[in-house]
């Protein structure tokens, strides 16, 4: 039978210290590049140019030919759609420069003529018509999915507190809140194109995070009962340990699949899927080092029943000078 | 014993029921389309639709800002079709005054087409109560005639002589029209109340052309306007179309209205929509119902009068209804719909409709199916290579988990977009996430010493609060994420809860049921293959 970290004993939580610190190192710059930058958001949010073309129909040309040739001319990311008939299409593109925005039509279908020209051949197509378009998203939605996240967190935050304790529920929403912010960061560095999709990744990000965390607070809520003698701070460590074989398979197969989306699913899901990878890590990441650190400090500052949490320091290591991470969403 | 292999074998039933269920719609759908397809609805980005592209119709009458027009329309038209349905369609504004609507699929376009291009221009305008129109006929009959229009050559056409019956009002000019018989008075017969004509059917379509050449229009009495009524009025054996003179100036339009909702009245069972006014125009339809009680008053939309004009009984504050007669609910609902999502600050026409492919392109949508199937085989491998049988048992259900999650798409009817299919793949996680922890708990169990009996129950009977609390934590987010969110989200929102419902049918009963059969086939298992 083969067993990974089947029991396993390490001191996670002696290493949240540097946790802290690596988490802050890749939220903080982030945030401060979001300050003097916008998110590179997709045509869908601000629009760009709509073009149709007709390809002769002797020579037929296919998405994939259109798709090669733009991303080639540095049009990444273009929406590419049979119009009507096989040989007309529909491109909308976008120059990635931000300052060309929505105004640059004109230098748009150059560029678009350009890569055509180097890739099909002058000719070989013919642009009909050329036009600005505006945004496919109203603005209304992104607020939209903010306030989304923001309603479930406490929706969160209420079934927690029922089901385990307040307590509990609190760790769980910083910690996935923590996970939005990293995501944020990361998708700030790779300046990658927030499309619809990336939306879509980052609300699964936010539901996988959760869940992550759930199932180690499920085993910490246990693990409580059971052991009456140990202190949270073992408990912890040892909720941690007794999850990490199901925690290495269950991100080990989510994580083959983004992984398989990434190398092979093409230029236009391949932002998604980068999100969903760098998601998972950063999901399982907060469940071990935020989320079970966080209600460390919580049950250190507002102790539960047993007030087991509050001896969760003595006699081990010193109190926390700075808890960077309780600190970090206050900033936002 | 026996009651156990009972349970055991109805639980394995269950799965399989639900499992018959998918096809069902298939054969359900199929009935209008010949293309056989699985019924699922794939979004625009997934497998393209229809494209529309509207202008602001300009033939009557200019817009003097079609830039602003195309700007308010745009809002209009996509809270409208929002509301038509969670189908994620594309609302764009290209170039100055044109705005683009893609629609996924091809069900329904002309209800679609409908809804988005009806104006919904609603105004509540008082009949011409003291017969100015009436009273002006001669003048334009005259006027007629001077351009050339000749009036019926023969025949009975003492039109006003034959009157309806129920004409109370004062009947001044009637002789003098009758002998003239010109050319719209002969078409023309008093309708039951004031400002109400009757044109019969046959006649309406040169009564139309002649009130609206411009001589008519010019000689119209101040003050008046004419609108046709949207339904026939069968009069004897004959039908007419019937016509109103109103006043020109509305009391109100649409622009009041905060509320509109569809309903039925029970107790002439028609279709009727009640609608709430703002608290300022309430005041405004106020004062003008109290001034005229005892009149009629027109409900005109698009420049229809819809049903015959109700008399004013009494001042009508802040509620009121739009009775649509024996039209059916669904007009009810759609009226509702426009009218709650606000007028189109002008007229759109449709100037192209051409059916566009997926947005996404065949060619990303290829290497995404591609790409998913590495997926999935990397899972299968890993499960089973890590768990061995138990693991290929997962994966088994996991392709029932498959099938259910798309059939209760299907059967819902909702819309499959790429966010969704991140959804789906976020669900397929938890799905086997929940067997992961489960066997993870059996070999905890079986390492404790345990039977292997024993140990595969406490290991289900121990998962279950973690994979309950995690599945209900995230199934809420999900919901809020539907209630808040919209298109997309709403989108991702609804892929996810109805995996995770499936995922807690498959992962946890229908895993549990295979190994009863195992172990109730090898009661003399000693080690467990997990």
């Amino acid at each position: 039978m083969l067993r990974l970290f089947a029991n396993a004993n390490y001191d996670f939580i002696k290493w949240r210290r540097w946790a802290y610190g690596l988490t802050a190192i890749m939220i903080v710059p982030g945030l401060v590049m979001l300050l003097s930058t916008r998110l590179n958001y997709s045509i869908e949010f601000t629009g760009g140019t709509r073009i149709q073309i007709a390809t002769p129909k002797a020579k037929p040309v296919t998405t994939a030919d259109l798709r090669a040739a733009l991303d080639a001319g540095g049009l990444r990311g273009a929406e590419i759609q049979q119009y009507g008939a096989d040989t007309a299409f529909q491109i909308r593109a976008r120059l990635s420069a931000p300052a060309a925005g929505a105004g640059g039509t004109e230098e748009t279908a150059q560029a678009v003529a350009r890569a055509l020209d180097a890739r099909l051949g002058a000719g070989q197509y013919k642009i009909v018509h050329y036009e600005a378009v505006g945004p496919k998203v109203g603005k209304e939605l992104q607020g939209k999915a903010f306030l989304a996240i923001f309603f479930s967190f406490i929706v969160t935050l209420v079934y927690l507190a029922i089901r385990f304790e307040w307590r509990f529920g609190l760790a769980a929403v910083l910690a996935t809140f923590h996970d939005i912010l990293t995501t944020v960061a990361f998708i700030k560095y790779l300046n990658l194109e927030v499309s619809l999709v990336v939306v879509g990744a980052v609300l699964t990000i936010v539901g996988y995070s959760l869940n992550d965390t759930i199932i180690i607070f499920d085993r910490v809520r246990e693990n409580l009962r059971k052991y009456r003698r140990q202190n949270l701070y073992e408990i912890l460590n040892l909720s941690i340990n007794e999850t990490l074989p199901r925690s290495i398979l269950t991100h080990g197969t989510t994580m083959a699949t983004t992984l398989a989306l990434v190398f092979l699913a093409g230029e236009v899901i391949r932002p998604f899927a980068l999100v969903m990878t760098f998601g998972i890590f950063t999901g399982t990441f907060s469940s071990i080092y935020i989320a079970a650190p966080v209600l460390m400090l919580i049950e250190k500052r507002w102790p539960g029943q047993d007030a087991r949490g509050a001896r969760a320091f003595t006699g081990r290591a010193p109190e926390p000078a700075a808890p960077a991470v309780s600190r970090a969403p206050a900033k936002v | 014993m026996i009651l156990g292999l009972v349970a055991a074998s109805a639980i394995s039933l269950l799965p399989r029921h639900e499992t018959q269920r998918v096809p069902d719609p298939v054969t359900g759908r199929m009935k209008d389309t010949t293309v056989r397809r699985v019924p699922i609805n794939l979004g625009l980005d997934l497998r393209g639709g229809v494209h529309l592209a509207l202008e602001v119709d300009q033939s009557k009458g200019p817009v003097p800002d079609c830039a602003d027009a195309i700007q308010r329309a745009e809002r209009v038209v996509r809270t409208r079709v929002d509301e038509f349905g969670t189908t994620e369609p594309v609302v764009q504004i290209v170039g100055r005054c044109r705005l683009i609507v893609e629609l996924p699929g091809e069900k329904d376009v002309n209800r679609a087409k409908g809804i988005v291009q009806r104006t919904a221009f609603l105004e509540f305008r008082i009949t011409d109560m003291r017969n100015v129109f009436r009273d002006a006929i001669p003048a334009i009959d005259v006027a007629l005639r001077a351009a050339g229009v000749r009036g019926p050559a023969a025949g009975p056409s003492n039109a006003v002589a034959r009157l309806l019956g129920q004409d109370t009002t004062k009947a001044t000019a009637g002789a003098d029209t009758s002998n003239q018989r010109g050319a719209l008075g002969s078409l023309l017969f008093q309708g039951s109340l004031a400002g109400e004509y009757l044109v019969p059917e046959e006649q309406f379509e040169v009564a139309d052309s002649l009130i609206n050449r411009p001589e008519v229009k010019r000689l119209l009495p101040r003050g008046v306007a004419l609108f046709w009524g949207t339904q026939l009025v069968p009069q004897g054996a004959r039908t007419y179309h019937a016509l109103y003179a109103v006043e020109d100036r509305p009391i109100i339009t649409g622009e009041c209205l905060t509320k509109a909702q569809p309903r039925r009245d029970p107790l002439t069972n028609q279709s009727v929509v009640a609608f709430t006014l703002t608290h300022r125009c309430g005041r405004i339809f106020g004062d003008a119902t109290a001034r005229h009680v005892g009149d009629y008053m027109a409900i005109i939309l698009d420049g229809r009068v819809q049903g015959q004009p109700p008399v004013i009984k009494s001042e009508i504050r802040n509620e009121g209804q739009i009775e649509l007669g024996s039209r059916p609910f669904a007009d009810a609902q759609d009226l509702a719909l426009v009218l709650r999502a606000g007028a189109l600050p002008a007229p759109l026409t449709i100037v192209e409709e051409r059916t566009i492919s997926s947005s996404l392109g065949e060619d990303s949508i290829n290497a995404g199916i591609r790409a998913g199937v590495v997926g999935i085989i990397l899972v299968v491998v890993i499960m089973v290579g890590y768990y061995r049988l138990s693991g290929a048992l997962a994966v088994a259900a996991l392709a029932l988990y498959t099938l259910l999650t798309f059939g209760g798409l299907a059967a819902f009817g909702f819309t499959l977009t790429m966010p969704g299919l991140a959804g789906f793949v976020l669900s397929v996680g938890i799905a086997v996430d929940a067997n992961v922890l489960i066997f993870e708990r059996i070999r905890e169990e079986l390492q404790h010493g345990k039977l292997v009996r024993t140990a595969v129950d406490e290991g289900f009977k121990h998962a279950m609060s973690a994979i309950v609390d995690s599945n209900v934590s995230t199934a809420l987010t999900a919901f809020i994420l539907y209630l808040v969110g919209t298109g997309p989200v709403q989108g991702f929102a609804i892929t996810l809860i109805i995996g995770i419902a499936a995922s807690m049918v498959t992962a946890v009963y229908v895993v549990r049921t295979f190994y009863m059969v195992w172990l109730q086939r090898r009661p003399d298992l000693v080690t467990l293959s997990v």
